[in-house]
């Protein structure tokens, strides 16, 4: 096809730049001197802000191993009651945002929850007879999140276990090594590289959580740049704080890139024979279960629970003309972000595919780095040169017309698609180059040989062949954004509501029990990805034919 | 001293036989080899002596040690058996030393070191001890793997279809190659392969699978010249059952006249046998009593094989000199020069 070089480039360098335009207004600020508010946060709250987020990385991190790990080996490796649906069981944590799951267990095991209630009557305990753990803590915090995000671990750890070649693991029986050697001597570090990928994505959303943390009171960096952009209305200490939570995600970013080159060398083979799974039985058999089914029922099926109960206890009162409004904006947004990243994901990913142009790739590469970005730093870089545009603006209108116009760019629902399309162009970008390498070049070359126009082949071929993959991009962004909490939250036109923006007010206004609808509809939705991916895995698997 | 002894093996998964009454014996030193099309039971009786398949019936025996019945299963980490699969499984994240030294993990680092230099000399790649698998060639690969087997002075060696991976044109040289690194090392081995040259280059004794049950544990010479069935017959070499009559206990008259030879005992005169025909047998002659025509030819570098029909539809090969080119269609003239007759008894076709 033919395109116009110029107009082609600068299409492109546009993109890049707007997409990276967020990140690069945060660093713009980091030579911008702020030093009382900078003394003030040393003296007070840096060391906790530094703390609290390394303590909760390394928590998660050692939580998401422990609960991932032993699911995927039994998964990849054994046979026992249950196996089939535990493997794609445990992916249901996904659909559950760590600021829900955060509420649920609050709403439970707090004091006048039903945990505590129940305990209190079989005892007869009163208040401070007994120690109870508080949820409403980092710990809490390191527990909501690493059950949420296990199965970041235990996708990429079972497809590493499967991929390997079982004559690997039989070569190593043949030289003496039981099975248990064999895992540890051969399985475990073959598929370690997978396993810092997991653990990486798994730490990424660590860092780019708000919700939870916020409503734990766990000061960490995003409530940190949060409270210093509104509390303390420091725009430049606040983009500091950003540029260093970059820092923290780029070393992450590093580590998963690294980890991922060295896969490529941990390949055993590409011949792959019948996966032989070992039966479990009796108390191993029960015993693995057990490890499958904890995660899946703290992760997903009691909070789920809950959830149906305070939106069944809150249905009557909760179901008004205010809610439907809430879900048409949320449907809404989360449409109008989907079809707009889809958009720019198409033109990426044919970009990339009709041209060698290193442009190209620089634009689809920043474009990818947005989906590491948490949404707070996203949502102040967006902030930072819409609230100067609208400066400009209005000072150019003041000078023409002898009036200001308002508010045109920052405060609007453009803004907020801004903010998701450089957060979640990512997603649409990777499924669509995904379809598009499924596409072969010989069949663009077969159809123009048989007569087809360049419109011929991309209605005739590419439309066809692509239909599935165009409507999964849309679906991932479009729950994306209905889970997305902290952009939407900070960048928001004033008055509207979104689902999980309803649900956080909601939650913080101790209002757990009206919380439960909006936050079990973001849910339910969140179902849909996992699905897709549950059935994409089932396609793929490496180690049966 | 190494002597393997499968007495009636029978493997069954659920209610399929997979293998059927196998016994046979591979002496101490000696390379056997099982050979068959792919889903004949071969990998599977060699996994079973392995160690990762148990066997229904039957039992195999290392040394006079039972390692494998119906209720006796010795894991795969305790037999001393070495293994070389096809696709070579070398630890992607080890380095070729390591590698080796897999197996021999509780010996002194000084025998560990030496036994690798050792064996990297055997296998002639000195000096790549430092290297890691995904920096080796697929040959390379394949000789580290045979020196990662041989490392823990294993009892008998299995090799899965060890040349698979490679070109056609080198697997025969490899298979001499690995042959001699074998009998060097005074190892006894069994070879896994569907292709009989890789199995008259590398074997001493080999078995014929069809079908899961051992249809001939013979010499490949014995194999080509004696086949004991039609399957064998059919499998190992090219060939035409010729349909014939017996006449007596040495005639036997077929579309190409009488032929003679040792017609076996349980063939009586008037008895339907059919006689196997080599291409190699058959010689295309300026004039003889036994027209044929040209039906196919295909250019084999020094020879043609002409594939001929006689005036009664019966069909066979003929391998010629190239520089005796017929073209299709032509009227050929053909004489038989069997070196000695192989007769078998029923009229089954393959």
């Amino acid at each position: 096809m033919e395109i116009k070089p110029l107009l082609w480039r600068a299409v492109l360098l546009s993109m890049a730049l707007l997409t990276a335009l967020p990140i690069l207004a945060v660093f713009g600020y980091v030579f911008v001197p702020a030093p009382e508010v900078w003394q003030h946060l040393r003296e007070t709250v840096l060391s906790d802000y530094l703390l609290n987020t390394l303590w909760l990385v390394l928590g998660v991190g050692f939580g998401v191993l422990l609960l991932g790990l032993p699911a995927a080996w039994l998964n990849s490796m054994c046979q026992f009651p249950g196996q089939r649906f535990f493997e794609w069981a445990l992916l249901l944590p996904l659909a559950m945002p760590a600021y829900i799951i955060a509420y649920t267990y609050t709403g439970m095991l707090d004091f006048s929850g039903p945990v505590q209630s129940l305990l209190r009557e079989l005892t007869g305990w009163g208040y401070g007879d007994y120690y109870f753990p508080n949820v409403r803590s980092l710990g809490g915090a390191i527990t909501m999140l690493s059950l949420v995000l296990f199965p970041y671990v235990y996708l990429l750890a079972r497809a590493a276990f499967l991929e390997q070649s079982i004559c690997v693991l039989e070569v190593s029986r043949t030289l003496g090594s039981n099975q248990w050697q064999s895992f540890f001597r051969v399985a475990l570090p073959l598929a370690r590289p997978a396993i810092i990928t997991g653990l990486s994505l798994a730490l990424m959303e660590t860092l780019a959580d708000f919700g939870t943390v916020q409503y734990f009171g766990v000061t960490t960096f995003t409530t940190g740049i949060f409270r210093t952009w509104f509390g303390l209305g420091d725009h430049a200490a606040a983009s500091q704080l950003a540029a260093l939570l970059m820092g923290f995600v780029f070393v992450l970013i590093l580590l998963e890139r690294w980890s991922r080159h060295k896969a490529r060398y941990h390949h055993t083979s590409s011949k792959y024979s019948r996966l032989p799974r070992y039966p479990l039985r009796g108390s191993y058999a029960v015993a693995a279960v057990l490890v499958c089914a904890l995660p899946l029922l703290l992760g997903f099926v009691i909070p789920v629970g809950q959830l149906l109960y305070w939106s069944v206890t809150t249905a009557t009162n909760g179901l008004d003309a205010d809610f439907i409004k809430l879900v048409w904006n949320s449907i809404m947004l989360a449409s109008l972000a989907a079809l707009f990243a889809l958009l720019l994901a198409l033109i990426l990913g044919y970009g990339k595919r009709l041209s060698n142009d290193p442009l190209v790739n620089l634009t689809a590469r920043i474009a990818a780095m947005g989906y590491a970005i948490p949404g707070t730093v996203i949502a102040i870089g967006v902030l930072i040169p819409f609230a100067w545009m609208d400066t400009q603006l209005n000072t150019i209108s003041q000078q023409w017309r002898g009036s200001t116009i308002g508010l045109v760019l920052s405060g609007t629902l453009f803004t907020v698609l801004f903010a998701y399309n450089v957060r979640f162009l990512a997603v649409s970008l990777q499924t669509v180059e995904a379809g598009l390498g499924k596409i072969k070049p010989t069949l663009d070359n077969a159809g123009r040989s048989l007569g087809l126009s360049a419109f011929g082949v991309l209605h005739r071929l590419h439309l066809p062949l692509m239909k599935g993959t165009l409507l999964t991009a849309i679906l991932l962004v479009f729950v994306d954004v209905l889970k997305e909490l902290p952009a939407t939250l900070i960048l928001r036109p004033f008055n509207f509501n979104t689902l999980a923006v309803r649900a956080y007010e909601l939650a913080s206004d101790e209002r757990l029990a009206d919380a439960g609808l909006p936050s079990l509809m973001i849910v339910v939705a969140g179902i849909i990805p996992v699905i897709l991916l549950s059935r994409s895995i089932g396609k793929s698997r490496a180690g049966e034919h | 001293m190494s002597k393997l002894t499968l007495q009636n093996i029978h493997i069954r998964y659920s209610n399929n036989a997979v293998v059927h009454a196998v016994s046979l014996t591979v002496e101490d030193g000696q390379i056997g080899c099982l050979l068959g099309p792919s889903g004949c039971g071969k990998t599977t009786l060699l996994r079973a002596i392995a160690g990762f398949e148990s066997v229904t019936q039957g039992s195999i025996t290392l040394n006079g040690q039972l390692i494998s019945d119906h209720n006796t299963h010795l894991p795969p980490e305790k037999r001393t058996i070495g293994m070389v699969f096809q696709d070579y499984a070398l630890f992607p994240h080890l380095n070729i030393a390591d590698n080796i030294t897999f197996g021999i993990r509780k010996q002194s680092s000084q025998d560990k070191a030496r036994r690798v230099a050792e064996l990297l000399e055997l296998v002639n790649l000195p000096g790549y001890a430092k290297r890691y698998p995904h920096e080796l060639s697929g040959g390379q690969q394949q000789r580290i793997a045979l020196a990662r087997a041989l490392a823990p002075r294993p009892r008998l060696l299995l090799l899965d279809e060890p040349f698979g991976s490679q070109d056609v044109e080198l697997r025969e040289m490899l298979a001499r190659e690995v042959r001699d690194i074998l009998k060097r090392e005074g190892m006894t081995a069994i070879l896994v392969t569907h292709d009989q040259h890789e199995a008259f280059a590398m074997a001493d004794e080999i078995g014929v699978l069809q079908q899961g049950r051992l249809q001939q544990w013979d010499t490949g010479y014995n194999l080509y010249h004696k086949p004991a069935n039609a399957f064998v017959a059919g499998f190992i070499g090219q060939g035409v059952l010729l349909p014939g009559i017996v006449l007596n206990h040495n005639t036997v008259a077929t579309a190409l006249g009488n032929v003679h030879g040792d017609v076996p005992e349980s063939c009586q005169p008037e008895c339907p046998v059919s006689v196997l025909i080599r291409p190699d047998d058959l010689r295309l002659v300026a004039d003889s009593p036994h027209p044929a025509t040209v039906i196919s030819r295909g250019f084999r570098g020094a020879e043609y094989l002409y594939g001929l029909a006689l005036n009664d539809g019966s069909q066979l090969l003929a391998l010629t000199p190239s520089h005796q080119a017929h073209p299709i269609g032509a009227s050929v003239c053909i004489e038989l020069d069997l070196q000695h007759l192989v007769i078998l008894p029923t009229l089954t076709s393959y």
